[in-house]
């Protein structure tokens, strides 16, 4: 046990200050944040990321979200296991047409008001997949998207902004 | 380990940095090489087909790759005008059978005999009659009339108690799609089933419709964990297609790239499966630890998974003196940090406890069932293409093979710490020795039908690419093969008889791709 806290002691806290508070305090940008959330939701914002056909590169910086520079769980976003405890669908693509069903039925499983988010510049565009007998292209092709995040795949930061982007196009 | 007296056909070597040879065959040879094969312990890579009609008559084929001690074999096997069909090989190497299918699903040609008929990445999307990879096939796009996708008849188990767990396509965490069936009893597994091609997304055919010099951006998004090792194996294939040479910087560079994407792949999975073990400690350090690295990755090379970096020819960008010794630096830094955590994994008893004996491939079963790579690996199969077959530069920096027997989760997780301390020493060591010269040589394509392949070692297991160029200088064919096409049946394996929840442990222990899978 005492290695692990020492680990921990060692490593220090490693959180960066969230990219929308250039030049300010960052304790004090954190709280604006997750008062604008609960001005805009009434609740923390939580989010159920899916995956209609990436190439798996959008998830693993989505994964970085949650590691401790970005410490996204400290704004008060959080990644849900249900779509049904979500207020934002994160969403990787092309679509592939195997996918279709399952987004479809997701987007109707999310409570509304819901948001939608297309990450990378397949679920923006179709990307180098492009729309095909297997895919039907940008995600916006198959559900109605409230921002989107370009990029191949957008470095972490970018998916910090793109959410917080969407919630306020809610205001 | 077989060798290529096994086959005793007329074999042309491959102009490749690794030895490749190929050959025609006829069925009766096709079954006969398959059997030799698993006799002398030779192991089936990768099962494609291919349409290689020019006019209006059909010229399809069906193409297998095995390993062999002196390298590898690229069978060929080309049917009859009006054949569709071919002998079976899953009665010999089991994992076939998937690969068969989707052959099936994408040019319309099945395997003679085979038990399992029912189609694999063809969920219904897209007519039975249309194959994508026909040389007549319309991209679909208009053309083509949604259809909604069809039940699969998956295997029941019947039994007092029993029942059944469906999960996915939608997972519960952040991962790519893909569906299991569990059939339980209590707690107890007692059969897992895989649907797969969830993301197929029509790779092999967009392959077709690219330029040869700029489809490496396409292998790089096979499997986005993957993309050094897929736009290597890319790269190489064409550049052993048109015989044209690579800068020795070049190649040391890309070892470089290779290392230090197998390094970020290891520092995220052994952080995750501490998580899965209920070891949160373990993310926090292992994700901090990945997200240093990727960093200094973005900044050596313009990209934090460091995509588009291998290009035809050659490499994408040069690593200055100062940014060496910056990455050398962080080697050091990175290793002190991971034997601590290890050192920290090795001596929690509750880690070791989730860890330990969970979700056991014996080496019998492995070899059997053709377990690759990293998984191979944790169960006593040594195969490792950095030193069986060291292509420059690894013939230079002799690479040490991490094995174990034990196959449960804690050896493959003992495999991943190996292999992290191992790349950190090549990555040290190829910043060291880097020799000087260009970074890239001109690819020439050639101006008649020419054949390559490219056979690497990524961080999951040995990737392949099979590429043939047309007259016009075209793609034909690309076929890219991930091991997790042997890996994912033998998960089924793994999880018999284990409890439910080690299911996400032991799945993430193999770690395996959806999208390189599904393509």
């Amino acid at each position: 046990m005492w290695k692990i806290v020492r680990q921990i002691a060692r490593a220090g806290i490693r959180t960066e200050a969230p990219p929308f508070a250039t030049g300010e305090d960052s304790p004090v940008a954190v709280e604006r944040i997750q008062k604008e959330i609960l001005d805009i939701l009434g609740q923390a914002l939580a989010i159920r990321q899916v995956d209609a056909g990436s190439c798996n590169g959008c998830e693993l910086e989505i994964h970085a979200l949650n590691n401790p520079y970005y410490n996204l769980e400290g704004l008060g976003i959080r990644f849900v296991a249900s779509p049904r405890h979500a207020d934002m669908l994160l969403v990787t693509g092309p679509v592939s047409r195997n996918m279709e069903m399952a987004l479809r039925r997701t987007y109707e499983a999310t409570p509304e008001p819901r948001l939608v988010v297309a990450v990378g510049d397949c679920g923006c565009t179709g990307g180098i997949f492009g729309e095909s007998y297997a895919t039907c292209g940008a995600v916006a092709n198959v559900l109605p998207v409230d921002a989107t995040v370009p990029g191949c795949p957008p470095p972490p930061i970018e998916i910090m902004r793109g959410i917080l982007s969407a919630v306020r196009r809610r205001r | 380990m077989a060798t290529i007296e096994a086959l005793n056909f007329q074999l042309e070597r491959l102009p490749a940095p690794l030895p490749l040879w190929r050959a025609g065959v006829d069925a009766f040879q096709w079954v006969a090489a398959a059997r030799a094969m698993a006799q002398a312990g030779g192991r089936l890579v990768s099962l494609w087909g291919c349409d290689r009609s020019l006019g209006p008559a059909t010229a399809l084929a069906v193409s297998a790759a095995y390993a062999v001690k002196e390298g590898m074999v690229w069978l060929d096997l080309a049917l009859g005008e009006r054949d569709t069909a071919y002998p079976d090989l899953a009665g010999i190497f089991p994992f076939a059978a998937r690969m068969q299918r989707a052959t099936a699903d994408l040019l319309g040609i099945a395997a003679q005999g085979s038990e399992d008929g029912r189609p694999w990445l063809n969920h219904g999307a897209w007519p039975e009659g249309y194959f994508p990879l026909r040389r007549d096939a319309t991209s679909g796009v208009g053309s083509m009339s949604p259809q909604p996708v069809r039940d699969y008849p998956f295997v029941p188990v019947e039994g007092d108690g029993v029942h059944e767990i469906p999960v996915g396509p939608v997972h519960a965490g952040i991962i790519e799609p893909g569906h299991f069936r569990f059939s339980v009893v209590g707690e107890k597994v007692l059969r897992l089933e895989q649907r797969l091609g969830y993301t197929h997304k029509g790779i092999e055919q967009r392959f077709t419709r690219l330029a040869p010099l700029e489809a490496h951006k396409l292998a790089g998004r096979v499997s986005g964990d993957s993309t050094v090792a897929f736009a290597w194996a890319y790269c190489m294939a064409l550049e052993s297609a048109a015989g044209c040479d690579v800068p020795e910087r070049a190649q040391w560079l890309r070892a470089l790239l290779l290392e230090r994407e197998r390094v970020a792949n290891h520092l995220g999975d052994l952080g995750a499966l501490g998580n899965d073990a209920a070891l949160a400690f373990g993310l926090a350090q292992f994700s901090r630890l990945r997200e240093d690295w990727l960093r200094l990755s973005g900044e050596a090379f313009g990209h934090r998974l460091m995509m588009d970096r291998v290009v035809p020819g050659g490499v994408a960008g040069d690593v200055d003196a100062a940014m060496r010794r910056r990455l050398q630096h962080q080697c050091d830094a990175i290793e002190a940090e991971v034997r601590a955590l290890e050192a920290i994994y090795e001596s929690h008893a509750g880690l070791q406890d989730r860890f330990a004996t969970t979700g056991i491939v014996a080496p019998q079963l492995a070899a059997q069932l053709g377990l690759a790579g990293l998984a191979g690996r944790a169960s006593g199969q040594p195969a490792d293409l950095r030193c069986d077959q060291s292509w420059a530069p690894y013939e230079r920096l002799r690479v040490k093979a991490a094995v174990r027997q034990n196959g449960d989760v804690a050896a493959r997780v003992a495999v991943r710490f190996e292999e992290t301390l191992e790349s950190l020493r090549l990555i040290r060591e190829i910043c060291h020795s880097l020799p000087e010269g260009p970074l890239r040589g001109a690819v020439e394509l050639p101006r008649k039908a020419a054949t390559g392949a490219g056979w690497i070692e990524g961080w999951r297991g040995e990737v392949f690419v099979a590429l043939e160029l047309g007259a016009d200088a075209g793609i034909r064919r690309c076929h890219c093969h991930d091991p997790s096409w042997q890996n994912w049946p033998v998960l089924e394996h793994a999880v018999i008889g284990n409890i439910v929840p080690d299911f996400p442990l032991i799945n993430k222990s193999f770690n395996l791709s959806y999208s390189g899978h599904d393509l």
